[in-house]
């Protein structure tokens, strides 16, 4: 399976990759690892005419200290993720997470930016990053903005980006000595997570996030009220499939995904703790 | 679009179409038939290659994307022509292969793990080649291929 024929350009900064997508208008696509997108191209369910190429833009890759928080270069590769030092110590649910994306070939070429400004809600990292809180800096020809998480996903494989913005960096609170649990379940290697859940203490409140059980990752706000409320996490979790709006497909009946979504949370709240 | 890649420590210059996948741009213009084509959409890792050092699919990866880059494909893992790598090695006295057709990706898949991670365990192994399939299933010998080219006792 080839490609359909497109023209590539190469950006060497970020401001040099808007001013290409703003040239090239919405036929254009942002390339980094290309993990999400050359599979689609492959397929042709996507067929943009022209490739931005930002893997070369250095100065995107990084994990950097930054007191209360995390910043993570969109380009910071999910191999990166998963072996960093700061992360294992100050946010250990997303170095877990990425080393549970794909395989490692996936994970030596897929980025934190990529998977996020995909936005498939059955992927790890967008729930991760949900249960986690947190913002995301997209630039854009008028400049930086910052989203919040909350408001970043916004329906199946969209976000808050606009056409003409670049994510650039994701910020995440650190949260050292949190418990935090990731159930991912699948039936083969490497698949995506038929349903998943991301659950993390911070500040003593439970957030949690869930994988493939909506058109978007969600926070699952009936188990936290739940467990705000004093529910213990077997009574919070029987509340894990309330308000979603599981998909079906080959793999699972929106039914099943609910079974799950309430098995994987008690599963999660008891690995990690939570109450 | 002109491409400039170093590939087995040879460099080329080759003039591609933009939507080459490095997978036919390393056995249609080089040559190197070596890398297999499987699945075709980036799970079986038939055709793993080392992309710096790293293994990838080269299956989902664009010929441009190597621009600059240094990619080794299992032409390139022998130290000479009738030498074998010590992995390749290992799979052979190991009988880590059958038919052969995933071989070439889990060797570089494999190199790329110890790379990594020079004294896996048994479970490390099984996951780090999460990303090659094996029709044949001969998986229990490709795992000990890897665990003796680390060093570990198989026996």
């Amino acid at each position: 399976m080839i490609p359909a024929a497109f023209d590539y350009k190469k950006a060497g900064s970020s401001e040099e990759a808007v001013a290409l997508i703003v040239e090239h208008g919405d036929e254009a696509k942002f390339l980094a690892g290309g993990h999400s997108l050359i599979p689609m191209m492959k397929l042709r369910l996507a067929v943009p005419s022209v490739l931005v190429d930002i893997a070369g833009v250095e100065d995107l890759s990084y994990i950097d200290d930054r007191g209360d928080h995390i910043a993570i270069g969109a380009l910071t590769k999910h191999r990166s993720l998963e072996t960093s030092d700061l992360l294992i110590a100050e946010c250990p649910l997303l170095a877990h997470v990425a080393s549970k994306v794909g395989d490692p070939q996936v994970r030596h070429r897929g980025t934190l930016g990529g998977s996020l400004a995909h936005s498939d809600p059955a992927s790890d990292l967008p729930a991760a990053i949900l249960a986690l809180g947190g913002s995301l800096v997209a630039e854009g020809p008028n400049g930086q903005r910052e989203i919040g998480v909350a408001d970043f996903f916004t329906g199946y494989f969209e976000s808050a980006l606009s056409d003409d913005e670049m994510l650039t960096e994701v910020r995440v609170p650190k949260a050292p000595g949190a418990s935090w649990s990731y159930q991912k379940f699948n039936r083969r290697a490497q698949d995506w997570a038929i349903v998943g859940v991301a659950a993390v203490e911070v500040q003593g409140a439970a957030q949690i996030a869930l994988v493939n059980m909506g058109s978007t990752p969600l926070r699952a706000e009936a188990v936290e009220a739940a467990l705000a409320g004093g529910a213990s996490a077997v009574e919070a979790a029987e509340a894990a499939a309330d308000g979603t709006d599981a998909p079906t497909d080959l793999n699972a009946s929106p039914e099943y995904r609910d079974h799950l979504a309430r098995v994987l949370t008690k599963r999660a709240l008891e690995a990690s703790g939570i109450s | 679009m002109e491409l400039s890649v170093t590939v087995n420590g040879t460099g080329h210059v080759s003039e591609v179409e933009a939507r080459t996948l490095l997978v036919y741009y390393l056995r249609d213009e080089l040559g190197l038939t070596g890398t297999n084509v499987g699945c075709d959409t980036s799970s079986c890792g038939a055709c793993t290659v080392h992309v710096n050092g790293e293994s990838v699919k080269s299956c989902t990866m664009l010929a441009v994307q190597a621009d600059g880059q240094e990619v080794t494909t299992i032409e390139g893992l022998a130290p000479s022509s009738d030498e074998l790598h010590p992995m390749q090695e290992s799979f052979q006295n190991n009988h880590g292969l059958q038919c052969g057709y995933c071989t070439p990706g889990m060797v570089m898949a494999a190199c790329s793990l110890l790379d990594e991670n020079p004294a896996p365990t048994e479970d490390e192994v099984r996951e780090g080649l999460e990303g090659n399939l094996c029709r044949c299933t001969g998986y229990h010998n490709i795992v000990k291929a890897v665990l003796a080219c680390s060093g570990q006792d198989v026996s």
